[in-house]
C-alpha cells in the first residue's frame, strides 16, 4: 500500500472532489434521501403509533434508492474522457484504486447521508435511544451499497439508459444488508443484525473491487 | 481436458445426436413421471391431493439452483479459458433457469395459498428465490444492453460469479431462519426423510427436468453456433463484395 501512496492519495482527492460537486457538496443525494423519507409518512398517513412501529426501517429504502443515483456515474465519465486508461497505466493495482474510489465516494456521500438519517429516523417516530445505531448502522450499509455498487457500475459503464440496467442488476445484492439494516432500525440495536450488516460491508469492500476492476479491464481491452 | 469440449465442430457433431436423444429422454420421463406423481403416488395424509404440486415444483426449484451453478461454472471457465462455447452455454441456459425459478415461485404461491393460507410471505426460503430470479433477470438484461457480444460475454460472466453468492443462502435459508417453508427432507445430513413412495416419482421428474434443461441447452447453443457462422458468412460476403 505504501509504495502507492501517492497514487491512490490523488484518485482519493479527485474523487472525493468529483463526488462532491461543484460547491454544492452532499447537498442532492442527501436532499434526495430527507425527499424520499418524506414521502414515506405521506403514504403511510401520519399516526404516531403505525410509524413508531413500521417507519424506521423504511429509511433503509430511501438511502439505497440514493445510493443508486450516485452509482450511476460513476464509471461512465471515466470511461468516456480516457481516465480509465491512465488509471490502468498506473503501478498501483486496479483493485486498489477502485477500492479508494469507493472510500472517496463513501466519505464524500454515505457518511453525509448516515448523518443525516439521524433526523430522518427521528422524523420516522424512531426511539431516540436508537439514533447511534441507526446512524452507525446506515454507514455500513451505505459501505456494503457502495461495495456491490461499484460492480454494477463497471459492468454497465457505457451502456445507454444504464441506470435502469444497474438498479436491475444491483438490487438483489442490495436486498441482505437491507434486511438487516431494517432489523437494526426496527429495534435491534446493536445486536446481531447489526454484525451480520458489518460482515456484508466488509464482504462488498473485499470482494466489489476485485469484481470491478475485473469489469474494468474488459472495457480497455 | 476442457479445450476438448471447447471444439465448436465437435460440440455440433455432438449434439446433433445428443440433444434428439435428451429431448426423447425428457419426454420419455414426463410420460412416467407425471401420470406417476400425479395420480398414483400416495396423497399427503394431512394436504392431501394439492400436495401433488409438490412433484412440479420441487424439480423446479432445485434445477433453478443447479442451472444457476452451471452458469457459474460456465462462467468461470469463460473468464479464465475464454472459449467461446462457454460464452453461448452460459447465455442459453440463463432462461431456462429463470423459468424454472418462475415455474418455482408461481408454483409454490398456488401451493401455499391453500396449505399456508397466504401466497406469499417473506421469509427466508421465498425472498432468496426470488433474489434468485431476479439475479437471472438481471444477467439476461445485461446480455441484452452490451452491443459488443465478446464484451458482453465477459461481463455477464463477472455478474454470473459474483452472483454465485446467493446459491447456499437459498439451500440452507431454511434451516437458518424460522419459515413456512418446509425444512430440507432430501439433501440433509442423514438422509432423505421423505418417504420412497414419494421420492421415487419426485427423482424420476427431477430427471425429466434435467433431461429437458439438456435438450433446450443444447438448442440454444446450436443456434448460437450456426449464427456466428451466419454473421461471418455474411461478413466474407460483404469483404468481398
Amino acid at each position: 500500500m505504501s509504495a502507492h501512496r501517492g497514487a491512490l492519495a490523488a484518485v482519493f482527492r479527485r474523487d472525493f472532489a468529483l463526488a462532491w460537486g461543484a460547491g454544492g457538496g452532499a447537498a442532492a443525494p442527501v436532499g434526495f434521501f430527507l425527499g424520499a423519507t418524506t414521502l414515506l409518512p405521506l403514504a403511510m398517513g401520519p399516526e404516531r403509533e403505525l410509524l413508531a412501529a413500521a417507519g424506521p426501517p423504511l429509511i433503509w429504502v430511501a438511502a439505497a434508492l440514493a445510493a443508486l443515483m450516485t452509482l450511476e456515474r460513476l464509471f461512465q465519465a471515466d470511461l468516456e474522457d480516457g481516465s480509465l486508461d491512465q488509471l490502468l497505466l498506473s503501478t498501483a493495482p486496479l483493485e486498489l484504486i477502485v477500492l479508494t474510489k469507493g472510500a472517496s465516494l463513501w466519505l464524500a456521500l454515505g457518511l453525509p447521508l448516515a448523518l443525516a438519517s439521524a433526523p430522518a429516523a427521528l422524523a420516522l417516530q424512531a426511539p431516540p435511544a436508537l439514533i447511534p445505531a441507526i446512524v452507525l448502522s446506515l454507514g455500513l450499509g451505505m459501505a456494503a451499497f457502495i461495495g456491490v455498487g461499484l460492480v454494477g457500475a463497471a459492468v454497465t459503464a457505457g451502456v445507454r439508459r444504464g441506470g435502469v440496467l444497474i438498479a436491475l442488476i444491483v438490487l438483489p445484492f442490495f436486498a441482505p444488508p437491507i434486511i438487516f439494516g431494517a432489523a437494526v432500525a426496527a429495534g435491534a440495536g446493536f445486536g446481531a443484525p447489526f454484525l451480520i450488516l458489518g460482515g456484508c460491508a466488509l464482504g462488498a469492500a473485499a470482494l466489489g473491487p476485485i469484481a470491478a476492476a475485473a469489469a474494468l479491464r474488459v472495457h480497455v481491452e | 481436458m476442457i479445450s476438448t469440449f471447447a471444439n465448436p465442430e465437435r460440440f455440433m457433431r455432438f449434439s446433433a445426436w445428443a440433444m434428439p436423444l435428451a429431448a426423447g429422454l425428457a419426454g420419455l420421463m414426463f410420460a412416467i413421471g407425471l401420470p406417476w406423481a400425479l395420480i398414483y403416488s400416495p396423497a399427503d395424509y394431512l394436504q392431501g391431493e394439492s400436495a401433488r404440486i409438490m412433484y412440479v415444483h420441487v424439480p423446479a426449484a432445485w434445477w433453478a439452483l443447479g442451472v444457476y451453478a452451471m452458469m457459474g461454472g460456465a462462467s468461470f471457465v469463460s473468464l479464465v479459458w475464454r472459449h467461446s462455447l462457454a460464452d453461448a452455454a452460459a447465455r442459453a441456459a440463463a432462461p431456462i433457469g429463470a423459468v424454472f425459478a418462475g415455474i418455482c415461485l408461481v408454483t409454490g404461491s398456488l401451493w401455499g395459498a391453500p396449505t399456508w393460507g397466504t401466497w406469499w410471505v417473506w421469509d427466508g426460503r421465498l425472498t432468496s428465490m426470488l433474489v434468485l430470479f431476479l439475479i437471472y433477470l438481471g444477467y439476461l438484461a445485461l446480455w441484452a444492453a452490451i452491443e459488443d457480444e465478446q464484451k458482453a460475454a465477459r461481463m455477464a460472466a463477472i455478474l454470473c460469479l459474483a452472483g454465485l453468492v446467493n446459491l447456499p443462502i437459498v439451500h440452507f435459508s431454511v434451516d437458518w431462519w424460522s419459515t413456512l417453508h418446509q425444512p430440507s427432507s432430501v439433501l440433509r445430513s442423514g438422509g432423505a426423510s421423505i418417504h420412497p413412495s414419494m421420492l421415487q416419482p419426485l427423482l424420476v421428474m427431477a430427471l425429466a427436468y434435467l433431461a429437458l434443461f439438456v435438450a433446450l441447452l443444447f438448442a440454444g447453443m446450436r443456434a448460437a453456433v450456426y449464427r456466428r457462422r451466419a454473421e461471418a458468412a455474411q461478413r466474407r460476403r460483404a469483404r468481398s463484395a
